[in-house]
């Protein structure tokens, strides 16, 4: 019997540690340890109902797991193999238990392959991986296969950059391929800095012996021996993960030199981030790495000419490697089967926002917004209405209503104004302000602009003001014009992938959501109730006891007594002086009488 | 250039890690990752050595320093918070629980409280967004955070 318990970031967040503590300490007082293996898996995916603990083989799933449940999970299933049911998974529909994931409506529309060992072994023993078909691709390669019918695997089975862009990968390779010299690199962009997605360090989490089989059979592929994972250092678990990971393999045999008896040499090295956003971008990302500031240079020279000290170097994102092995073991007519017409296979997607089910999920290219937002994400926290969705973070846009029946992939998203990106989705409901996002995703691209080229320093620079400028009851119509203009221009004339994308969020929600820009500058009013200078709070006499605890909870001194008392009160009703008024909502969260309002 | 004024036993361990890395320019950052992780913040002096030890010039380093968000010129307080204001944090009311921080602390972002005992920053995406909003005090972390919660944090703290 295996207890798999959560070890993602998420659900250590919330005591999994503990959990696990307990399970063995429990375990062994009962004489059981033997029988029974712990094991601390990488991310479910479910991470609303977190921490996870999952009994196998009969694949029982309990949600939202306390350390002190441990004890009853022991003495009920494990011992006497009856189902706790009351820390099973309850379908939020016929409130019925769910015992098996594969019948819950999280997982019912998901296919996992890059994510196809998360949560099913100890990502820190490579017997459990390999006892899953890990390295067995590499071998393939190695034995039966030459560099170019790699190349051409890759290239078959329609595999793209899932860093965002969606470069084909096979194509990359090849190109990559043609420039031999004798030193050359295999770069792994880990440096996910799009904030709401957490896709790539899932997959480093809980399977990183993935991403190391897939640079190696990428470095047999190109002709390097030397590969790099550009990591962010504010991933501490997943680094800790991928040196167990690539020390166990080197014990192996599988890195190092004459892999396999083959012949071929193939080593990993990590490198560290330190928090930029456009490292993202490739040729950043190589500065970085050298040691300098991470600012992008133009293309061409591409890095498969000349990246990494010069060298001919190939950069690919995490999840895009995570998806080699299982291409070359199964095969590229079988991934190529899988997605839509253009955009092959499976994407991960981190949903986030204001969804009942948060959690990181996998779906076919094709899936439609609806399917993902309704069916797996459970619908819109409290029962709120549906309001936009925000895809590919700083560099993507919001889609609303009109867009949920769109199939996914990479054309249909730029097509409708969005991009990919790496996998954030953001659902928004009604209490987001669509002005106030924008300027949101702004402020995030000014604050990581490198500051090399000047339309994205300047010009986003500019749009922010604007942007402030209407939030803030100050706008006008030109305004709205200004943001377009300028938005153009940095889109055409930015020197990078950052900068050519960042006025997205705004123009997407100039297109989308144009009601509400003009409500904010015409009738200075914020229908969801975020830009605070556009508020005021008022109190309705006539509900008013007079208890007088606004009175006592605002910190401005801005309430104050009347002398109405209204019918069937003893006390008069209290008033807000909105001179002195700072918003806070203090005074709304105290009052018990419903009376106090934001208008 | 400023006098240094660092301690022996500091010299040393600054001049170890710059050793460690063979003294390579290239390895700046990852120099600076070991010396911030041992000391906190990396104050002008140390700048200094490290790019002497390096044979770069004090500017690169700096430029280092200012470019990435990781680096920080100014000491944490003894219970650094972090409030995350990722979008899934932010659509979820990060900003609330932020603007209650700061009134109870007295500070802004990037500040320290008097005491030394609070300091304030805010940081993209921890990756715990099933828990949004989120906040980290040290190394742990609270989530689903609402301004309410605010108080009793930190008198864990205090």
């Amino acid at each position: 019997m295996h207890v798999l318990v959560c070890g993602g970031t998420g659900c250590q967040a919330s005591a999994s540690a503990q959990i696990i503590e307990n399970f063995q300490r429990i375990l062994a007082e009962k004489g059981l340890q033997d029988e029974v293996q712990v094991v601390r898996t990488g991310c479910f995916g479910f991470c609303e109902k977190g921490p996870i603990v999952k009994i196998m083989p009969d694949n029982t799933f309990y949600t939202q797991v306390k350390p002190e449940d441990v004890e009853k999970i022991i003495n009920e299933h494990i011992i006497k193999g009856r189902k706790v049911t009351d820390l099973l998974y309850m379908d939020p529909e016929n409130r019925e238990h769910v015992a098996d994931s594969k019948h819950m409506g999280f997982y019912r529309k998901q296919l996992r392959i890059a994510l196809r060992n998360c949560g099913f072994i100890n990502p820190e023993n490579i017997d459990e991986c390999i006892s899953r078909g890990g390295y067995e691709a590499l071998g393939k390669c190695l034995t039966e296969m030459t560099p170019q019918q790699v190349v051409d695997e890759i290239t078959k089975s329609g595999l793209r950059g899932r860093g965002g862009a969606g470069f084909p990968t096979g194509v990359k390779w090849g190109l990559c391929a043609k420039n031999k010299c004798d030193e050359m690199y295999v770069i792994c962009n880990a440096d996910e800095g799009d904030p709401g997605a957490f896709m790539d360090r899932s997959i480093m989490e809980g399977d990183p012996h993935s991403i190391v089989e897939a640079m190696a059979i990428c470095g047999y592929a190109i002709g390097a021996t030397h590969g790099l994972v550009y990591i962010r250092a504010e991933y501490p678990l997943a680094i800790h993960r991928l040196q167990i990971a690539i020390a166990q393999a080197r014990e192996y045999g599988l890195l190092g030199n004459d892999i396999l008896g083959t012949g071929f040499n193939f080593d990993i090295e990590l490198r560290y981030g330190a928090g930029a956003f456009v490292c993202g971008e490739e040729t950043a990302l190589i500065h970085s790495m050298e040691g300098k500031r991470g600012e992008p240079t133009l293309k061409p020279p591409f890095p498969a000419v000349s990246g990494y000290m010069a060298k001919p170097s190939n950069v690919n994102n995490v999840e895009t490697f995570a998806n080699v092995p299982i291409i070359i073991t199964k095969g590229a007519d079988w991934f190529a089967s899988i997605g839509s017409e253009k955009s092959k296979g499976t994407k991960v997607f981190a949903l986030a926002g204001q969804i009942n089910n948060v959690g990181l999920i996998e779906v076919p290219m094709g899936t439609t917004l609806r399917d993902i937002i309704y069916e797996i994400g459970g619908g819109i926290k409290g029962g709120r209405k549906f309001k936009a969705v925000q895809t590919g973070g700083p560099s993507g846009g919001c889609l609303t209503e009109k867009h949920l029946d769109t199939a996914i992939d990479y054309e249909s998203l730029a097509a409708a104004g969005s991009m990919m990106g790496s996998g954030g989705m953001v659902v928004m409901d009604d209490t987001s302000c669509m002005v106030a996002i924008a300027k949101f995703y702004l402020e995030f691209t000014c604050e990581e602009s490198c500051g090399k080229c000047s339309p994205c320093r300047i010009g986003n620079k500019r749009m922010l003001e604007i942007l402030t400028k209407i939030t803030e009851g100050n706008g006008t119509m030109d305004d709205l014009q200004e943001l377009r203009n300028l938005a153009a221009v940095i889109k055409d004339t930015a020197l990078c992938g950052l900068g050519q994308t960042s006025p997205n969020p705004v123009l997407s929600t100039l297109d989308n959501f144009w009601d509400e820009y003009v409500e904010h500058v015409v009738d200075k009013k914020c229908r969801a109730g975020v830009c605070k200078k556009l508020m005021s709070y008022v109190i309705d006499r006539d509900k008013c006891i007079g208890c007088g605890k606004c009175a006592k909870n605002c910190p401005a001194d801005a309430i104050s007594k009347t002398d109405y008392i209204a019918e069937g009160h003893k006390l008069p009703s209290m008033v807000i002086d909105s001179t002195k008024c700072i918003k806070c909502g203090a005074c709304i969260a105290g009052c018990k009488f419903g009376a106090i309002s934001v208008k | 250039m400023a006098v240094i004024k660092l301690s022996e036993a500091k010299i040393n361990f600054i001049k170890d890690v710059c050793k460690s890395f063979g003294n390579k320019p290239g390895e700046v950052i990852n120099v600076l990752h070991k010396v911030q992780g041992e000391y906190g913040y990396l104050p002008a002096e140390v700048q200094e050595l490290v790019a002497k030890e390096l044979g770069i010039p004090v500017s690169r380093v700096y430029g280092i320093v200012s470019f990435y968000s990781f680096f920080t010129m100014t000491p944490k307080g003894e219970h650094p918070i972090s409030v995350c204001l990722g979008t899934a944090c932010y659509v979820r009311g990060a900003e609330k629980v932020l603007d209650e921080l700061k009134r109870q602390l007295g500070i802004n972002v990037g500040e320290v409280t008097p005491d030394g005992k609070f300091s304030l920053t805010c940081l993209r995406c921890v990756g715990a967004c099933g828990l949004a909003p989120v906040i980290e005090v040290g190394e742990k972390v609270y989530g689903r955070m609402t301004p309410d919660r605010v108080k009793d944090v930190l008198a864990e703290y205090k």
